[in-house]
């Protein structure tokens, strides 16, 4: 078995405030194998962003890591100190954001920006430097590199923005790529440009990544896996295919009936109702039960956990056996009964 | 079966119990800072209102006066005089009651001066922000233009001009009266600006368009609705300009131009006081300067840390 | 871009002709010059006569442009309380203040940039608290409070420093200089802090909210991501973004430090101009003061100025134009 380049256990992130100690991510667990792209779906507020910033330690006291270890490549990383967490970020674990415009500093070249950071993280200078940087923007798909060397960011387009982005993620071959939104605030036309960008040059550079997003369509298009969020917690992770296709999980039922279809019957589109809970008032139990459609007995008491379930895991008393009320069981259940 | 769940309703809290429990009380309350700068401004504030009645002596009345006790050092010291606990001027004036008394005007002054201000600045960026078009443009124009001169020169200008205009006319209460209008027109333009950009956002909101066509007059529209809105950040301006107002007053006052010495305020005591400085009778400013220093330095945390505590950005 | 200087200099213009307007105003209707300039013997005949070969007697806008182009040849009128022309007076007082005006925009700059971006770094030390501590009576103490308070310390208890006067001045043709005198150093130092105190501490808390501010980007956070040292971070992208806004800021304060230098040498009997305008506003002279307004807006509209061009030529958003790849 290959060592997974990222392995997350258990991890919890707590923000305290003056009313209460919210709780970001609870009992958070995946792997990511070398070269895999792993998607993280879910709504705004699920936790998916969390999870990432938690990965590269830039959670923003008085937020924190509460629990939990992350190990990056086998060696545990949650807990080194700052100094040794900075080396890690751009050499090992590279990082992409939302929005293009305002990642790049507006003052810098894109040029100088690009050679910074591979100055920090290599021992190039002078000229082979900005060759290194040249051959980046050309590997991202940016033409005429060595004029654009001396751009500014507001001379780029959204699009070539975040390609530059992508360049300085990558600038020091990191092993893992975690894309927070990354094609979120781009035109339909060229999120599928960079999407496609992103997978070709982790294949090359051998590089992980973990994309999350809310976006579906964009998980289809990329992911080899998908974990779906839901109040901090994952409710269900499998081959991309397969959840896509037979999802278990009620609510990633109810995402995946969200996306309308070309073919097929022209039907309403489907709504969850309700909406995912603040994190000050997170249900107990499974959280998703007072929107769920199959709840019964042990859904509001007892939290499920991630279990293998086909080809995947699902955190949901529909496929388990719950603690009590064995005896109620909803009327349709797909699948063999536990 | 399965069973209908329902996520229970919220309870329909009070709007006092609701402010209680706000965070901007708590955090109030939690900032030793802010309940210190309160005490102490309210302190002063009611020092200076009810100085007629706490007031030791009537340092205007001329009857009460001794020359005989005048020069004398604070009560401390070694010539001192407990009838007089801070000492008393070349003309025999407590310095205590003084500074009472002259809280009591610079207080005055400023508020006033305050007022007119916000009164000004508010209903000049009501109408640019609703009126748009010229007449905002001519309002921000002017206010630009009066931005670009600090206040302390527009308030020596309104006052020299005062002064000139009505030359041998001259009385106290139009002096006074001169100070006021004088720091007001040179502060209002903050309140206008913060005032227009409210406006021009409640503007385009759907109530305000359903009541113009109603039919509602424009003035009621603004007064009922969009001020409200506004009143939060014209506070926060308000307490931060009371300051600089009682600064631009002490300042006027030390300079000369300001209050005559048969009403002196802080600042002008300080300016008597200066004379005696190097004579060594150090009290008769420096008691006035800390009084005045207090003043401003309490009423400036309040506000700064109302600023703060009302910006969400830096939660 | 030149389109953009263009307009901004017709606006310095409309903007310098509206307080010609407002200083003509002052000069002609409040009061009455005649009376100022006669004795109380000089016959109504006599009045009248002059009245008419000062041209007082021609329409207004005659009299507004006379005024204007008199005061484009730096023919500003004769003073009222020292019968010398105007321009003479000035000359004479200006080299005064706009010493103590750059030394303490000088001492406000150097030690409010570091003190801010020292507190926006280090939010929690106690030195910070210290600082902001500092400046908070520094915001709130009247500039004329300080300066007594500084005169008590140092001339009066320790009496190190000199209370007022320029100490020895050296001319250097028309202009007259305190900073090359061991007595003119001294003299300028009580000053210049009394005057720039304020300054400094307004810049120092521009400095901190404005990196603050820029610490919360996600420029920052990027570049966070990417394992940029705190260095690079904090002096370079961080305080480069900060300084851009500061810089029209300080700007402008530089000319409000113009304006209370009239306290400032009121308080140290400083001979500039502020003194004098003072003396002129107490005593209703007229030419004086309203010189003095058509000077000190002809420095402010042109530091304004100055300052916009500075903002667009440093910020490479406004300048370059916008060609999208």
């Amino acid at each position: 078995m290959t060592q997974p380049v990222l392995s997350v256990r258990n991890l919890r992130v707590e923000f305290p405030t003056r009313r209460a100690r919210l709780v970001a991510i609870d009992d958070v667990s995946f792997d990511i194998l070398p070269g895999e792209v792993l998607g993280m779906v879910g709504e705004s507020g699920a936790g998916k962003s969390v999870t990432g910033t938690a990965i590269i330690g830039l959670i923003e006291p008085p937020g924190r890591i509460a629990g939990g270890e992350i190990f990056l490549s086998g060696k545990r990383i949650d807990k080194l100190p700052p100094a040794a967490m900075r080396r890690i970020r751009g050499k090992r674990i590279g990082m992409v954001f939302q929005d293009p415009l305002t990642s790049l500093d507006p003052l810098y070249r894109i040029g100088e920006q690009l050679t910074e950071t591979i100055a920090t993280h290599t021992d190039l200078r002078g000229a082979a430097l900005r060759e290194r940087a040249i051959a980046l923007l050309s590997e991202v798909g940016i033409p005429a590199p060595e004029h654009r060397f001396d751009n500014y960011p507001h001379q780029f387009s959204g699009g070539m923005r975040q390609r530059v982005v992508l360049a300085l993620a990558l600038a020091a071959d990191p092993e893992l790529v975690i894309a927070d939104e990354p094609t979120t605030a781009l035109d339909v036309s060229v999120q599928a440009q960079i999407i496609e960008l992103m997978k070709r040059l982790a294949r090359r550079h051998r590089a992980a990544i973990l994309l999350i997003t809310h976006d579906m369509g964009v998980i289809a298009e990329a992911a080899d896996r998908v974990a779906v969020m839901y109040a901090g917690r994952i409710v269900e992770i499998g081959p991309v295919r397969d959840v896509v296709s037979a999802p278990l999980h009620p609510y990633t039922r109810g995402l995946m009936g969200s996306i309308p279809k070309l073919d097929g019957a022209l039907d309403r589109l489907v709504q969850i109702p309700g909406s995912m809970p603040r994190l000050t008032a997170i249900p107990s139990g499974c959280p998703f039960h007072p929107r769920c459609p199959r709840v019964f007995a042990p859904c509001p008491i007892h939290r499920p956990e991630l279990r293998p379930q086909a080809k995947a895991q699902v955190a949901c008393w529909l496929y388990h056996p719950a603690p009590s009320a064995q005896s109620e069981k909803p009327a349709t259940l797909r699948g063999g009964s536990p | 079966m399965v069973e209908q769940l329902q996520v229970p309703p919220l309870r329909n809290e009070g709007r006092l119990a609701a402010a209680l429990d706000s965070d901007l009380l708590h955090a109030f309350l939690r900032s030793r800072i802010a309940v210190a700068a309160t005490l102490i401004t309210v302190t002063l504030v009611l020092a200076a209102v009810f100085a007629p009645w706490i007031a030791p002596h009537d340092p205007f009345d001329l009857r009460q006066l001794n020359l005989l006790d005048s020069h004398l050092p604070p009560a401390w010291l070694a010539d001192g005089d407990p009838r007089y606990l801070l000492g008393t001027d070349d003309q025999g004036r407590d310095v205590l009651s003084t500074i009472l008394y002259g809280s009591r005007i610079s207080l005055g002054v400023g508020i006033l001066a305050v007022g007119l201000a916000a009164a000004l600045g508010i209903v000049l960026g009501l109408i640019a922000g609703y009126a748009g078009g010229f007449l905002d443009a001519l309002i921000m124009r002017i206010a630009d233009v009066q931005l670009t001169f600090p206040a302390i020169l527009i308030a020596l200008l309104i006052d020299g001009t005062g002064r000139a205009l009505f030359g041998e006319h001259r009385n106290e209460t139009l002096e006074f009266w001169v100070l006021v209008l004088s720091i007001g027109l040179s502060f209002w333009v903050q309140y206008a600006r913060t005032v227009r950009g409210s406006t021009m956002v409640e503007k385009s909101k759907d109530y305000v368009l359903a009541a113009r066509l109603i039919g509602i007059h424009p003035a009621k529209i603004l007064f009922r609705h969009v001020l409200p809105n506004v009143i939060g950040p014209v506070l926060v301006i308000a307490t931060i300009n009371l300051a600089l107002a009682i600064i631009t007053e002490a300042t006027l006052s030390f300079l000369g131009v300001g209050l005559p010495p048969t009403q002196p305020s802080l600042g002008t005591l300080i300016r008597i006081g200066n004379n005696f400085l190097f004579a060594g009778e150090w009290w008769i400013a420096i008691f006035p300067g800390i009084t005045l220093a207090l003043l401003v330095v309490a009423i400036n945390l309040l506000g700064d840390w109302l600023r703060d505590a009302l910006n969400p950005r830096l939660q | 871009m030149l389109a953009f200087v263009v307009r901004r200099a017709l606006e310095a213009v409309l903007v310098m002709l509206v307080v010609a307007l407002i200083a003509f105003a002052l000069f002609r209707y409040v009061g009455d010059p005649i009376n100022q300039m006669v004795g109380l013997e000089t016959s109504f005949e006599e009045r009248q006569q002059l009245r008419q070969a000062l041209g007082l007697n021609d329409p207004v806008l005659v009299q507004f442009v006379h005024f204007v182009w008199r005061a484009l040849q730096f023919d500003f009128g004769v003073s009222y309380q020292f019968k010398r022309p105007v321009t003479e007076l000035i000359a004479e007082r200006f080299p005064a203040t706009m010493e103590l005006a750059f030394v303490s925009a000088l001492f406000s700059l150097v030690l409010g940039i570091p003190m801010g971006v020292y507190t926006a770094l280090n939010r929690h030390s106690w030195l910070s608290k210290l600082f902001l501590a500092v400046s908070l009576i520094g915001i709130s103490l009247p500039t004329f409070l300080i300066g007594i308070l500084l005169i008590f310390v140092f001339a009066v208890t320790f009496q190190v420093l000199p209370s007022f006067g320029r100490g020895e001045v050296v001319k250097l043709g028309f202009w007259s200089t305190g900073l090359l005198t061991g007595s003119g150093l001294r003299a300028i130092i009580l000053p210049a802090v009394t005057l720039g105190l304020f300054q400094m501490t307004l810049i120092m808390r521009l400095v901190r909210s404005e990196m603050l501010e820029v610490l919360r980007t996600d420029y920052i956070k990027f570049a966070r991501a990417r394992g940029l040292s705190d260095r690079a971070i904090h002096f370079g992208h961080a305080l480069k973004n900060t300084l851009v806004p500061v810089i029209t800021v300080a700007g402008l304060q530089l000319g409000s430090i113009i304006a209370f230098a009239i306290i400032t040498e009121t308080v140290f009997q400083w001979p500039g101009m502020g003194l004098m305008f003072l003396q002129a506003v107490q005593n209703a002279d007229i030419p004086i003061m309203s010189t003095y307004l058509l000077l000190v807006s002809g420095i402010f509209v042109t530091i304004n100025l100055v300052v916009d061009l500075l903002y667009v030529s440093v910020d490479p958003r406004i300048r370059i134009d916008r060609r999208v790849a």
